[in-house]
């Protein structure tokens, strides 16, 4: 990757609008920036007197705490808003919430809402960077770059690998961005779950779909399990966690179809014993935690290159 | 508005399929009704003194559009719309009636709304045609007093916007309805599988990340809704129709005989679901538009017949209810205005002739309503358009005359207009000069 390659995006809204030297600069920029997180002093002055702001309208620990400890350790200032879009309650609309604190002169906004294209909406109405960790079933991109990287970083290169994602490829916006993230960097993914969680014309975005999890799973170099719900808006997807488990649960045995040295990845939080056998999630071929600890340094490359990488 | 004895429409082409006419002439209008039409050969015999002559220069004569499938929000939701502003653009789009469904706050349902609407109707800018529920409160459990709608002034009957679920309710309405001769008009829709659907459901749906409404779920209700016509021997009217499979149930439903008719909107034969990119909450609507394939399908619907009306579904929304997060955002776009223009696309395009276009937005949808209108002939009301088929705008939105200004074709260039407007002889639109 040239260092002269210029980032153009003043939104990251989603993988879907980056191109390949995009997510490569991102990756590079976040691994150069890992090291800071290791530092006894863990803060460089990048983003000095800068302020961000993550407005959130789901309840989130890891995503907005990952967002605030990167933020901070490029010192930048950081506030968190938690806002509820309850549709019974006719409150201010998002334009609204979103102008009056863009006229308190932000300069990223970080949102996450339960609406597919709700960045999108707010990136048309404000001058604000906006980078979207989160939005409905759609995207969420700092988690498909910090899996991109996770992936990179154990496995050398992307390109040529077999990926296995399985469960709620419907509703994960975590899924939605990894098939694209990873498609567009040359490896092949592939997708197994209940049908009822498999959405229409999914092998478009660049997906093999697999009626069966073994499959899926057979000779994959990443297995990811995805957090599932029962049901979602009065729609039934699955019978029982039991009987999700039995069939599309990751345990041992699943895993050693993978190929030898196989990642077994998660987006978290975990529901133990349903996607994921407990012994699993803490063997040695987990890389949960690595994820977790990438998704600092990817926020970090995100913040600094919208706001022009200087 | 104005009222003059006595207008002649000089020079234009006349187009009336209703009495197989499509010729170069002349219209006189007298007291509100069409005395005299001469065609370019006639002399034009002996004409009033004080007469309002209008030169029309070839432009387009063709009776009033009717459009039988209209929100006009009032009562409930005159933020929206009124009766008013509603029929203003109706009168701007060359309407001279609309049929306004009954989904309003509360739902016309019983004969006193109906009165209401028809009372706010006298000063209207076009002819009113109340719709009824079906059912009492658009609730799906029981009938509405169809009989005492029918007096008080409605025409047709739906529970249009909440599709009829239970088809022993449908079928007891189309019983029911045959004793007072009001239309049935259905709203098809399996609401179990459109259900949280934003738009519809292929890889545009996947990859924006909405909850997709497959063509099914319209598709499946058609076949019901055939049935029970095809059972009942009742007249069915099928509303807003999006799909290609539609489109094959109805066409071998018509030629088995069953009694019924259908009609889509502009938008199905001019956009696809590729207008929702960007999640542009003016390209969402139930139901939604949908792909090429169906585009193509419902254009030759219209040209073979299958398709016999075309109705704009014109539904009204203020930016509190579309400027939103897009699986938020109502369904509906507004179609008075823009009617004429895309529909003269499909007649530049040479799917359909002159006459047809006439057919699909004034004689067949007076015909299907029951209801005058939809001719030129002698002694019929003076309801009248007068298009120019070659004026080119460009869609503004402070042109709009409709108070909801939620249509994706703003901005867009488009060709042909309704450029005169007569409803019972009076001017209700003008963008002539004098
Ligand atoms: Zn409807």
């Amino acid at each position: 990757m040239s260092s002269e390659y210029l980032f153009a995006h003043k939104h990251i809204l989603g993988l879907d609008h980056l191109s390949v030297p995009d997510i490569e600069l991102i990756l590079n920029t976040a691994e150069s920036f890992k090291e800071i997180s290791t530092r006894a002093i863990k803060k460089v002055p990048v983003l000095r007197g800068k302020t961000v702001v993550t407005l959130f309208f789901e309840p989130s620990t890891r995503t907005r705490l990952s967002f605030d400890i990167a933020a901070k350790r490029m010192s930048a200032d950081t506030f968190s808003i938690s806002a509820s879009t309850s549709s019974t309650t006719k409150g201010e609309t998002l334009a609204d919430t979103a102008r009056n604190i863009e006229a308190m002169m932000p300069d990223i906004l970080i949102m996450r809402h339960p609406s597919s294209g709700a960045c999108h909406y707010l990136a048309k109405h404000i001058r604000t960077s906006v980078i979207n960790a989160g939005d409905g079933t759609h995207e969420h991109p700092s988690q498909g770059l910090l899996d991109l990287m996770t992936v990179k970083e154990h496995k050398g290169e992307i390109s040529g690998l077999k990926i296995a994602i399985i469960g709620d490829i419907s509703h994960s916006r975590v899924a939605h961005s990894d098939i694209i993230g990873f498609s567009k960097m040359g490896a092949h993914v592939f997708v197994s779950g209940p049908a009822t969680l498999i959405p229409k014309k999914i092998e478009r975005l660049g997906a093999t779909v697999c009626t069966t999890m073994a499959e899926a799973v057979s000779d994959a170099d990443v297995v990811m399990p995805l957090r599932i719900q029962t049901e979602r808006q009065n729609d039934p997807l699955i019978p029982s966690f039991r009987e999700y488990a039995t069939f599309f649960g990751i345990n041992r045995q699943v895993l050693q179809t993978a190929r030898p040295g196989a990642l077994l990845m998660h987006p978290g939080p975990i529901n133990r014993g349903v996607e994921l056998a407990p012994d699993v999630a803490d063997s040695a071929q987990s890389v949960i935690l690595d994820q977790v600890t990438n998704g600092v340094a990817i926020r970090m490359a995100l913040m600094y290159l919208v706001l022009g990488g200087k | 508005m104005s009222m003059v004895q006595a207008i002649l429409l000089k020079n234009g082409r006349i187009i009336d399929p209703a009495n197989k006419l499509d010729k170069k002439g002349s219209l006189l209008v007298e007291k509100g009704r069409i005395t005299a039409v001469f065609t370019a050969r006639q002399k034009t015999g002996p004409l009033p003194k004080k007469l309002f002559s209008i030169d029309l220069q070839g432009k387009w004569v063709v009776p009033g559009l009717i459009d039988m499938h209209v929100h006009l929000r009032e009562p409930g939701e005159e933020h929206k719309e009124t009766i008013e502003s509603g029929t203003l653009a109706a009168a701007a789009g060359g309407f001279t009636a609309v049929a306004c469904m009954p989904n309003t706050i509360p739902v016309n349902d019983c004969q006193s709304v109906t009165r209401l609407i028809l009372e706010k109707a006298a000063s209207a800018s076009a002819r009113v045609y109340p719709v009824g529920a079906i059912s009492k409160g658009s609730h799906g459990k029981i009938l509405a007093e169809f009989g005492e709608m029918k007096q008080a002034g409605a025409v047709a009957l739906t529970d249009d916007g909440k599709p009829v679920t239970d088809s022993q309710l449908l079928r007891r309405a189309l019983e029911y309805a045959s004793n007072h001769k009001m239309l049935v008009i259905s709203h098809s829709e399996d609401s179990g599988l459109s259900r949280n659907g934003a738009m519809n459901e292929g890889f545009i749906s996947t990859s924006m990340g909405l909850n997709g409404i497959p063509h099914i779920a319209e598709e499946i209700m058609v076949y019901r809704d055939l049935a029970l016509a095809d059972y009942t021997g009742c007249h069915l009217h099928l509303a807003h129709i999006s799909t290609r499979e539609s489109i094959n149930l109805i066409r071998q439903a018509k030629k088995n005989g069953v009694p019924v008719s259908a009609e889509t909107a502009p938008h199905y034969f001019t956009l696809t679901e590729e207008a929702v990119k960007g999640y542009n909450t003016n390209a969402k609507m139930n139901p939604p538009l949908r792909t090429p394939k169906d585009r193509a399908a419902i254009i030759k619907a219209i040209q073979d017949g299958t398709i016999d009306a075309i109705a704009t579904d014109h539904a009204p929304h203020s930016v509190l209810e579309k400027d939103i997060e897009f699986d938020q955002a109502a369904n509906g776009i507004i179609g008075l205005e823009t009617a004429v223009p895309l529909t003269l696309a499909l007649f530049r395009k040479g799917h359909i002739d002159a006459s047809r276009l006439v057919q699909l937005l004034s004689s067949n949808p007076a015909r299907i309503l029951g209801v005058e209108g939809g001719s030129l002939g002698i002694g019929a009301e003076a309801d009248i358009a007068v298009i120019d088929p070659e004026l080119h705008f460009v869609l503004q939105e402070q042109d709009i005359l409709s108070k909801g200004k939620n249509s994706p074709f703003i901005g867009a260039r488009l060709q042909g207009k309704a450029v005169l407007t007569l409803c019972g002889g009076r001017i209700t639109h003008n963008l002539l000069s004098p």
